[in-house]
């Protein structure tokens, strides 16, 4: 459950002072797949580091499950960041000579879990985000784009989280490669209730989610069901 | 984070990057290898000073004519150039009660001629007490006695070195006749090497009788120095407090000040030749030091390095959950990791150096447990003090800007 409550950032530097998010609210329930769109510029990156407990507003109440995060120290919001939310970055940001097993683990090194349990819910990760354990043992550098957004949908799953928010998943892939990556996220928000934020600044990538919520110029512009959800199949052979 | 986590990191860290890692570890071998080597050599060189000058004999007060002089400033011109003592005051110290045994000395450099070959040498004139009190110990014939030194015969004890000089290393030199200053003297006894180096060698010597000395040689009645031995360590204030007094009066002298002589404590000679080798010591150490300071360096340039090629990994990190803590730990665990790498190879360099330096150089050098310590210590020291910066830097990191970083 997320609660944005006239959340507001303002950045100074120097005499200058500039106001990238203008008082937004909304709510996002558990199970839902949202998108936030906006071109560059519009404010959608800063929302996405304040909904991923990277940053904190400057005005305005920030409410994840029944954490009020919009006031925590770093050391605070690391550790919501653990516990709560799972990201997928356009440049996937693997380590790049680990292997795939590792790079999934890693979310558990911090949690402290046992090592034989972090093997087990990294492989079960892996299986969820559609890649088959023949690659687990493989260098994260050794396979292709599409798999190792993968490895990073099955890191971000990997320790249960509320929240998975998704910035521009599929920025660094081809058409075909993005699809698939986006119908893996319709399919665990469809078939494990996970909830999804997709930030993206592309409508085509945007139909994917079931709401829509478009940010321009720091505010709010709609908010509303997605009418022509575009659903597609994925096939774990494609990638 | 755990432990095991901390270190698992670190190996995989250290291991992704070996050529740099490995070159950096070197850094810190040769530092670490260079502090250890170097303190064995001077603590080696310290060792084998202190023993050669025990070798001149135990407890020993040493009363050198002229001024007096402060403990380890000794001008050897000075030395027996001063006329101020004689036969006799030897003598009467030998009667007080402390003094073990009395040995003066006059002693001359001199050329020495024997069979067509010559050589220039320390000839010594002792009285038979000298080998008790010096510990010299003769090898082939025997000192000369008493009797010998009272009718001033011309009979000498040649050193092993001088014996190779002379008649070639491996000769009977007791029987052969050798000339000093235009005098013929019969060899009547060799020393056993005492393998004196350095300073003074005391293999390089001819011993004769003092009074033939005195007569053939400096033609007067003075001595260079006489050494008194105590009976034990303990007397050994008390003699030399007994020895000035003695002689101040014999001197007809009222203030201590203006001594014709002056006297010195084995004890203080000791303590110089300690001081000095000291330090050299330091020296030595405090050069190696540098160089492990410039090991540091290169680990904290490394560490920058890596901090700035690893801002995205960093920033991923932070993203998941890792906190300030967990950041700085594992990067302050890779530079520690490294220079104790780098300590463990550097005492095994240093252990190397200072067993060839021994074995080849012929200086003694010991490697002591203290100085490994020291070097371990001193070593995961700098990997703290040099991975703090580059880890704070690290963990300081804002996650937003470092996963955005190209």
């Amino acid at each position: 459950m997320i609660e944005c409550q006239d959340i507001s950032k303002t950045y100074v530097n120097g005499p200058n002072s500039t106001t990238v998010l203008k008082g937004v609210s909304f709510s996002i329930a558990d199970g839902e797949f949202v998108a936030i769109m906006g071109p560059s510029g519009s404010g959608k990156s800063t929302l996405m580091n304040i909904i991923g407990a990277l940053d904190s507003p400057t005005d305005g109440s920030y409410r994840l499950d029944d954490d009020d995060v919009s006031k925590l120290s770093d050391d605070e919001l690391a550790d919501i960041r653990m516990r709560k939310i799972g990201f997928v970055f356009q440049s996937f940001n693997l380590l790049r000579r680990a292997t795939v097993l590792r790079n999934v683990m890693l979310p558990l090194v911090y949690a402290e879990v046992d090592h034989e349990e972090r093997v087990r819910r990294a492989r079960q990760s892996l299986i969820d985000a559609g890649l088959p354990e023949k690659w687990h043992l493989n260098k994260s550098n050794e396979i292709s784009g599409g798999q190792m957004q993968r490895v990073a949908i099955a890191r971000a799953l990997v320790n249960d989280p509320s929240l998975i928010l998704a910035d521009e998943p599929t920025g660094n892939l081809d058409s075909r490669t993005g699809e698939i990556v986006l119908s893996t996220f319709q399919r665990l928000n469809r078939e494990q209730g996970r909830t999804v934020v997709l930030i993206t600044h592309e409508l085509y990538v945007a139909e994917h989610a079931d709401r829509i919520i478009h940010i321009k110029d720091g505010g709010i512009l709609s908010d509303s069901k997605n009418p022509n959800k575009r659903v597609v199949h994925e096939s774990h052979e494609d990638v | 984070m755990k432990t095991s986590d901390i270190l698992q990191e670190t190996y995989w860290a250290l291991l992704s990057n070996k050529a740099r890692s490995g070159l950096t570890v070197l850094g810190i071998v040769i530092g670490i290898g260079s502090v250890i080597a170097m303190i064995a050599i001077g603590q080696g060189a310290q060792g084998s000073i202190q023993s050669s000058i025990q070798s001149l004999g135990a407890n020993l007060i040493i009363v050198f004519p002229g001024a007096q002089r402060g403990p380890g400033v000794q001008a050897s011109a000075g030395r027996g150039s001063a006329q101020s003592l004689k036969l006799s005051d030897a003598e009467a110290i030998s009667r007080l009660p402390e003094a073990k045994a009395v040995s003066p000395e006059v002693s001359s450099r001199s050329q020495v001629a024997a069979r067509g070959t010559n050589t220039n040498t320390s000839i010594v004139g002792v009285t038979p007490s000298y080998p008790g009190v010096r510990n010299v110990e003769v090898d082939q014939g025997s000192f000369f006695t008493d009797a010998q030194q009272r009718s001033s015969e011309k009979v000498a004890i040649i050193g092993p070195s001088v014996r190779d000089d002379l008649f070639g290393a491996g000769n009977e030199p007791v029987g052969q006749v050798i000339r000093i200053k235009g005098s013929q003297f019969k060899v009547i006894g060799m020393t056993k090497a005492k393998g004196g180096s350095g300073f003074n060698n005391q293999d390089d010597q001819i011993f004769i009788p003092i009074t033939t000395a005195q007569r053939y040689l400096t033609g007067n009645e003075y001595v260079s120095q006489i050494a008194v031995q105590a009976n034990d360590e303990a007397s050994m204030a008390s003699l030399q407090s007994g020895v000035t007094s003695l002689l101040l009066q014999r001197h007809n002298i009222g203030d201590a000040a203006s001594a014709d002589f002056s006297t010195m404590n084995q004890a203080d000679i000791v303590a110089a030749a300690s001081s000095v080798t000291g330090t050299f010591t330091l020296l030595l150490g405090s050069v190696a030091g540098i160089s492990l300071i410039v090991g540091g360096i290169g680990i904290m340039n490394m560490m920058l390095t890596t901090v700035t090629e690893r801002t995205r990994e960093i920033g991923l990190r932070k993203a998941i959950g890792a906190k300030k803590r967990d950041i700085s730990l594992q990067f302050l665990a890779e530079s520690v990791a490294l220079t104790f790498l780098g300590g463990f190879l550097g005492i095994l360099l240093g252990g190397l150096i200072s067993w060839a330096v021994a074995r080849f150089g012929n200086i003694a050098s010991s490697v002591s447990a203290s100085s490994v310590l020291l070097a371990f210590g001193v070593s995961a020291g700098i990997g703290v003090i040099f991975g703090y910066w580059p880890a704070r830097r690290a963990a300081g990191l804002n996650p937003i800007e470092a996963l955005r970083y190209e």
